[in-house]
């Protein structure tokens, strides 16, 4: 993984130092709290309905066995012992004091870690595919780029202050696992036809209250001119996005209001004033980057372990999990392991800090010291030895993260809802809790297949319900929690919005409503096909059917 | 109301005139964008420096052809949050190489002068009761860069590589 130089170090601890005096002006009033809200956004720092919420990010999704400990570390000292990871890979602490941020920082910084630019209007982590660098079907490893791209936007002079916030993500796969369709940028990194690497660019993508997929502006972008091409985007944005309405500040808006042809024209001519500037990659500077996601010192094995195949054969329990936590590496003998912080019935993404211990011990012993967090709140260990796996499996049994549900219904997304947020209209940590305790046996859930249930409180939509094939949204009706549900979603690279079914359903209803669409669903589908393919084929209609028929009726 | 520049508090010898408010027979003055487009050959005539006020959604653009008669050109921003004129700067800057006084207006905060100066701002009027100290607080912050801009401070790239 990248590891900071004496400047990326110095810029991290020099912040923590800025953001210790801010505190001090805000607690001596020399700023109000209008004026500091911006800079406390800018490291990380909301005000939630209960306390202060830190977000720290993790530069996409990569995460060394020591930050975690680090991590444990603060949630046990300035937190309730357990922390939250989020939707975009970062870490979330829920219950945190102005007063020891100034240290919290200062530890983070130590480890290379911070709250920089994690919230406000600006931009934010970028985000990657979670299997990037060990997956069999990656064209280019797309962390060298999400690296590039976190040094330009860190404390990016002239985009501090955005119309709103701006988000990045990148693949360097066509199994797009980096949801870059829904993106403000979304980079899709290929070879063209001569060999070369770059990437096509796709903009104006996002959730919230008015989803859009985002479109492709340009067709093939070379490396280099990666951010000469980000920064013209950026200043079309910073100059003409709408700044007199919140909620029509995203890209998504101006590129919908200009048009796609005429704002990707601005683009282009902004573009050829600046490319060939001092923004132009060097080669050796891609080089450097790149050498520090140089492949782990991998043993050679065989592509398939005998041991771990015995395992399996003795062991269902094993078995099945293994089915469903494994995806294929690049290296023979090696395998991804997903680790679900999703347990049946409990919150998604929410982890203690003994656990975190725990992932932190598994990472060295097994993985290479490093770890993934990924978009769908849980870990990956990426490089295990297939004979390992066994043993990291009891480990993994012990510390309570050994549930088999990925990319299963029980693998909901979900964000924090009413229990923490001030803008929510509903509960979704219950919800989720709720769905999975009624699908919990895991070879129900196998036989379903891949189901992704995505849940939001409100229709901000932090839990991206429009991309969820089963999206759940909490909406204000007369004082009482209801939920909205649509079907149809998808984050990958045929990216989908979801549409609403129909009338709304209290917390039981919706629950119901979802098992009987799933029912539909097993009873329809074709052979091999995933829920996605069957709701294409077969339009709303009989689904619609299955959840309004029955004792609890929508309204 | 405190101008700062080149990191000591000055005195402004410069008259804003707002809208159509009768000029002054001698003294620098800065105008409105629709008053320089309107009077822009008398205002050019003049003995003294002229200069543009632009607020927030004025286009930059709309003075590149005049950046020769301009002795200064201001920035407004109407709350720190609207951070159009961060581009305004760098594209008069380093687009069309204004070499003018660069001045930050309006809701100017210590936190955001070390920004603007990267921008290419090298004058601002601050809310503070000490400036100069705001100056050399906001400027001793960082002294790490990524971003290549035209305030001459050299990027980590840059170090990296020397
Ligand atoms: S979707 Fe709404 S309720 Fe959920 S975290 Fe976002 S703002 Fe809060």
């Amino acid at each position: 993984m990248y590891r900071y130089d004496e400047f990326d170090q110095a810029l991290v601890t020099q912040r923590a130092k800025q953001f210790a005096r801010q505190v001090e002006r805000r607690l001596a009033g020399e700023l109000t709290e209008d004026q500091f809200l911006p800079l406390r956004l800018k490291n990380g720092l909301y005000l939630q309905l209960h306390a202060y919420m830190l977000r720290i990010n993790v530069p996409y999704g990569v995460l060394s066995s020591r930050q975690l400990r680090k991590l444990a570390h603060i949630a046990r000292t300035y937190d309730k012992d357990y922390g939250h990871w989020t939707t975009r890979q970062n870490m979330q602490f829920n219950w945190i004091r102005l007063e020891d941020m100034p240290e919290i920082l200062l530890e983070l910084a130590s480890v290379e870690m911070h709250g920089i630019q994690s919230s406000g209007n600006c931009i934010r982590n970028t985000t990657a595919d979670e299997y990037a660098g060990v997956a069999a079907d990656e064209v280019e490893d797309p962390r060298v780029y999400c690296e590039i791209i976190r040094q330009w936007s860190s404390l990016h002079p002239e985009f501090s202050y955005l119309p709103r916030k701006f988000k990045i993500a990148v693949t360097g796969s066509d199994n797009d696992r980096a949801a870059v369709k829904v993106h403000d940028i979304g980079l899709r990194l290929y070879r063209n036809e001569a060999g070369e690497a770059g990437f096509e660019v796709f903009v104006g993508g996002g959730l919230g209250r008015t989803p859009f997929v985002g479109e492709s502006i340009r067709a093939f972008l070379p490396t280099r001119d990666l951010l000469s091409y980000c920064e013209a985007i950026l200043r079309i944005y910073n100059q003409l996005g709408r700044r007199d309405n919140k909620y029509k500040a995203r890209i998504k808006i101006l590129v919908h209001e200009m048009g796609l042809d005429e704002f990707g024209r601005q683009v282009e001519e902004e573009w050829e004033r600046i490319r060939e500037g001092a923004l132009t990659l060097p080669d050796e500077e891609i080089e450097r980057i790149r050498t520090h996601f140089e492949p782990p010192p991998y043993e050679s094995l065989p592509a398939e372990s005998a041991a771990y195949l015995a395992k399996r054969t003795q062991n269902q329990d094993f078995a099945t999990w293994a089915d469903q936590q494994l995806a294929d590496h690049k290296q023979p003998g090696y395998a991804i392991v997903n680790v679900s912080c999703t347990p049946i019935g409990r919150a998604p993404g929410d982890i203690s800090s003994g656990q975190m211990e725990v992932m932190a011990d598994l990472a060295d012993r097994f993985s290479f010291g490093e770890l993934r967090v990924t978009h769908n709140q849980n870990l990956v260990l990426t490089d295990v030895r297939q004979e390992d796996v066994f043993t990291l499996w009891e480990a993994l049994i012990s510390a309570g993260l050994a549930t088999a549900n990925h990319g299963l219904i029980s693998d909901t997304i979900c964000c924090p809802g009413l229990d923490y947020c001030s803008l929510a209209n509903a509960r979704s940590i219950p919800l989720a809790e709720k769905l999975s305790a009624r699908v919990a046996d895991t070879s129900r859930q196998q036989e379903i297949g891949e189901i992704y249930v995505n849940m939001s409180g409100c229709i901000n939509a932090c839990g991206h319900h429009h991309v969820g094939n089963i999206g759940i949204v909490g909406v204000d009706k007369k004082n009482s929690e209801l939920y909205q549900l649509m079907l149809g979603g998808s984050a990958e690279a045929d990216a989908s919005l979801g549409k609403i079914l129909g009338p709304g359903f209290d917390e039981d209803g919706i629950i119901d409503a979802i098992e009987r669409i799933v029912d539909a669903y097993v009873s329809l589908r074709e052979d091999g096909e995933r829920f996605i393919e069957t709701y294409r084929r077969l339009g709303p209609a009989p689904f619609k059917e299955a959840a309004y028929d029955g004792t609890t009726q929508g309204r | 109301m405190a101008l700062l520049k080149g990191g000591k508090s000055v005195d402004d010898a410069w008259q804003r005139i707002d809208g159509d408010e009768v000029l002054p027979e001698t003294g620098p003055v800065v105008v409105d964008l629709s008053r320089w487009q309107q009077d822009r050959e008398s205002l050019i005539a003049r003995a003294d420096a002229v200069g543009v006020r632009l607020q927030s959604d004025d286009d930059p653009e709309s003075l590149a052809g005049d950046l020769d008669h301009l002795t200064l050109i201001a920035l407004d921003f109407p709350g720190f949050k609207d951070g159009r004129a961060y581009s305004s700067a760098r594209v008069l800057r380093e687009r069309h190489a204004f070499k003018g006084e660069l001045r930050a207006v309006g809701d100017v905060l210590l936190e955001h002068l070390l920004f603007m100066h990267r921008c290419g701002f090298d004058a601002f009027e601050i809310q503070s009761d000490d400036p100069e100290r705001d100056w050399q607080i906001a400027v001793d912050d960082f002294d790490v860069w990524y971003q290549p801009t035209a305030d001459g401070r050299p990027t980590a790239l840059q170090r990296r590589s020397s």
